[in-house]
């Protein structure tokens, strides 16, 4: 059996809340609105990013399919990103859908609003993932038979549930208190399931590229593929490298004149020679593989951070309170029938909303920050707050009592 | 050390940055003789302070606010009120005097009442002037250019001058700009808070209504200050008005007096708030820490704040601030909430989310108190040691 590079990225914008004061509560309904110029205008961001990362690194993408029979990626993109790129890029969506044209790009299946409703409401997760199942078949013409949740948020309930909605595998990170004395570069089966396989991000090669690549302090730097390919070969016994990482490393978290590009157009190349080297899909992995062992998650860790867990989502009194709030009106906002009453709300279910709220470490000014557009953590929950009462006004409008 | 006034006998911030930097400088063996324009007992023992009397004059006693006239006992039993002009006059003389039989190195004056003084023990002695300047007139005035007089003063002795402290960044700008005073020549230290002298709180609250109201489900807004156009009051009321539309029960406590104070209380009728609208007048000790500790919110609306420490006292009691960012401490502090103080709708629009989420208050008093821990005079007296070294000519540390 040839090894083979996993290659996964995960594809997401939300759509950001714009100033939004207690004074439009009542008064003005676009949450997602903001001028043009605003740090908060979705698509001036969307224009930004597609010019950096999206359009130049999918034409890297589609010349490295077309050159090299054996590469293969995937890639999950959410319905909050999609309904973007519809409207304000495209060409960016069209180059999705030629990327997805070579039959050798594998869309993983995620909740449609990038949302942590997996933890809050069974019903909302499963309209929201359908949501997502039916606009990937229409834009990609294709069904996911993977599933990662957002932020890649895993336990075993998770899994017995992905299992039992008949996915083939199904992602996380391969976080060491979980894997103990297992490697990532195996396939795994989760407990409690019958069929499901489990792909676990290898996070220190895939952080080698997404994070530490740029670090001119990092004794590796700079990293080349031929360096990076004899990494993979030094690394031994192994049937799969789970290379799992945000799209937007390749232009937007990395920018183009680190050399991102020529890195991601050599590695194809430089891994492929050797003979018992290959791509593989997360579907065609899972397939290809025996589960090596069970791996037990009781607790549920992310892909965030040192702590790998949902603290900077739901770490302080401020995520905690507005996300429970919001879900307090899943019941009223299905009942109202009112599409957009519902969009909005599940719009503000996206997770990045409670992670710009995260006060973890704004004092040393880090990755966070860098994140957010807003200038502290306490003016995103001022507009996020305030949309919701927005959301109750206009569901007390309609006569419901909340 | 030239100065206006020390704490207990202080108006406001001058007197406690004066007090605290002092202590700290000691520590780093400076050895200080600190003039005041008054006689009191200020229980103080890392340095001598000395009285500023003009011949004839036996005793002088603040009274009121820094502002107000000084009652002049003089030596023939005579009494006579003077004036802040005159005091400062009077001041300037007697620092000459005793400039004349006091060995130092470094003048080091603070604010402009005591520059004119600086410059006269300058001519007298030779030595290095140092200004410390805590607030320009333009700050003062809310704004506006102020008193001429004073202006002249600030410009002349800040040209003067060997060297210009300034207190923050929005001072040195406002210093740069109001008096064309070279960037280079301006250094910025930092105002900080010590927490040795942090005052706990003790026994029940002295605010028995407005915790009882606390307990109907109330939130209540303190600023604690002077009541004059600088402080930015205006507009909090203004902003107050629209809070209390959409969050009727939140109470504005404004602790101290000024010029502004009736005007104030009038707007407030005016805008129909006035059950909403507590004013306590002037308050020192359990009554002003209490005040701090009562609320909700702190906010500090100031048209021009060149430092302003009261939202640093008020993490130490518990409570979190809103602040404009025309303020110095807006450098310093993170983790508070920062607002144009023209922007009345934005300062509306964040009092009411805090007054209305206690997780958000809760969760920035959290922060904010891990960075008031931190705080300390250390730095500040460092830098002012080695500014001395500088300019005395001895060796750097």
């Amino acid at each position: 059996m040839k090894k083979s590079i996993v290659l996964y990225m995960h594809v997401h914008q939300p759509f950001r809340i714009r100033h939004y004061t207690i004074f439009d509560a009542g008064n003005d309904h676009r949450y997602f609105d903001s001028h043009y110029d605003d740090r908060t205008n979705n698509e001036r961001i969307i224009h930004k990013v597609a010019e950096k990362s999206y359009i130049p690194t999918n034409r890297m993408l589609l010349s490295l399919l077309q050159r090299h029979p054996e590469f293969k990626i995937s890639l999950s993109i959410t319905g909050t990103l999609l309904e973007q790129l519809a409207a304000w890029s495209p060409a960016t969506l069209r180059s999705f859908q030629e990327l997805t044209a070579t039959g050798r790009v594998e869309i993983v299946g995620e909740t449609y609003y990038h949302s942590l409703a997996f933890f809050y409401s069974q019903t909302e997760f499963e309209s929201q993932v359908n949501a997502h199942r039916e606009l990937v078949q229409k834009l990609f013409n294709q069904t996911p038979t993977a599933f990662r949740n957002t932020e890649l948020a895993y336990n075993n309930d998770l899994a017995y549930w992905a299992d039992n909605a008949g996915y083939k595998a199904i992602l996380a990170e391969g976080w060491d208190p979980v894997l103990g004395w297992r490697s990532p570069n195996y396939v795994y089966q989760p407990a409690h399931t019958s069929n499901i396989k489990l792909l676990m991000k290898n996070y220190k090669l895939s952080d080698d590229i997404a994070f530490r690549f740029s670090d001119q302090n990092w004794v590796e730097w700079p990293l080349t593929a031929d360096k990076f390919t004899h990494w993979l070969n030094e690394s031994g016994d192994a049937t799969n490298f789970n290379l799992f990482m945000d799209y937007e490393t390749f232009g937007e978290h990395q920018w183009g004149e680190t050399g991102i590009f020529s890195f991601l157009e050599h590695l194809p190349n430089e891994w492929l020679k050797g003979d018992d080297h290959t791509f593989m899909t997360v579907s065609e992995a899972a397939d290809a593989h025996e589960a090596r062992d069970v791996v037990d998650t009781p607790y549920t860790t992310t892909w965030a951070d040192t702590e790998r867990d949902l603290s900077a989502w739901l770490g302080n009194p401020m995520q905690h309170q507005s996300i429970i709030a919001l879900y307090e009106l899943q019941s009223s906002v299905m009942q109202s029938d009112d599409v957009n009453l519902i969009h909005d709300w599940r719009n503000l279910q996206t997770s990045d909303h409670f992670y710009y709220m995260c006060t973890k470490w704004f004092n040393d000014g880090d990755i966070h920050a860098y994140f957010s557009p807003y200038e502290t953590p306490y003016e995103a929950f001022m507009n996020f707050i305030n949309s919701y009462h927005d959301m109750k006004f206009r569901l007390a409008e309609k006569g419901f009592t909340v | 050390m030239l100065g206006w006034e020390l704490p207990p006998y202080n108006s406001g911030g001058l007197g406690v940055a004066c007090y605290q930097l002092c202590k700290a400088l000691a520590k780093n063996n400076v050895d200080i003789e600190f003039i005041l324009p008054y006689k009191a007992d200020h229980n103080i023992d890392f340095m001598r302070i000395n009285s500023a009397q003009p011949k004839g004059v036996k005793d002088i006693i603040a009274s009121g606010i820094a502002y107000d006239s000084y009652k002049y006992v003089k030596t023939d039993g005579t009494i006579e009120w003077v004036d802040i002009y005159g005091q400062q006059a009077a001041y300037e003389h007697a620092v000459a005097r005793i400039a004349k039989n006091v060995e130092f190195d470094v003048i080091h004056a603070h604010d402009w009442l005591t520059f004119r003084a600086g410059i006269r023990a300058k001519q007298q002695s030779g030595k290095p002037l140092i200004l410390h300047v805590h607030s320009v007139e333009r700050d003062r005035a809310g704004g506006n250019s102020g008193n001429p007089l004073v202006r002249e003063i600030e410009y002349m002795s800040m040209l003067l001058a060997d060297k210009v402290i300034a207190v923050s960044n929005h001072t040195k700008k406002a210093i740069v700009a109001d008096y064309g005073i070279p960037d280079d020549k301006i250094d910025v230290v930092h105002n900080s808070m010590d927490l040795e002298d942090f005052e706990h709180l003790s026994g029940d609250t002295s605010h028995t209504y407005i915790e009882a109201m606390k307990k109907q489900g109330y939130r209540v807004v303190v600023n604690v200050g002077r009541i004059t156009i600088q402080k930015g009051l205006t507009n909090l009321l203004y902003a107050a008005r629209k809070v209390i539309d959409k969050s009727p029960k939140t109470l504005f406590l404004l602790v101290g007096s000024g010029d502004q104070e009736r005007e104030l209380i009038e707007l407030a009728a005016q805008l129909g708030i006035s059950r909403n609208v507590i004013f306590t007048g002037f308050q020192r000790g359990k009554r002003w820490r209490d005040s701090y500790a009562i609320g909700d919110l702190f906010v500090m609306p100031s048209v021009s704040e060149p430092f302003g420490l009261t939202p640093l006292e008020a993490a130490g009691y518990g409570t979190p601030s809103l602040i404009s960012k025309q303020s110095g401490v807006s450098e310093v502090l993170k983790n508070c909430l920062k607002i144009d103080y023209w922007d009345v709708d934005e300062m509306a629009n964040q009092i009411t989310a805090v007054v209305s989420n206690d997780s958000l208050r809760d969760e920035l008093h959290r922060n904010v108190y891990k960075e008031y821990i931190k705080l300390s005079w250390t730095d500040a007296a460092d830098k002012l040691v080695n500014t001395y070294k500088k300019h005395t000519g001895a060796v750097r540390v």
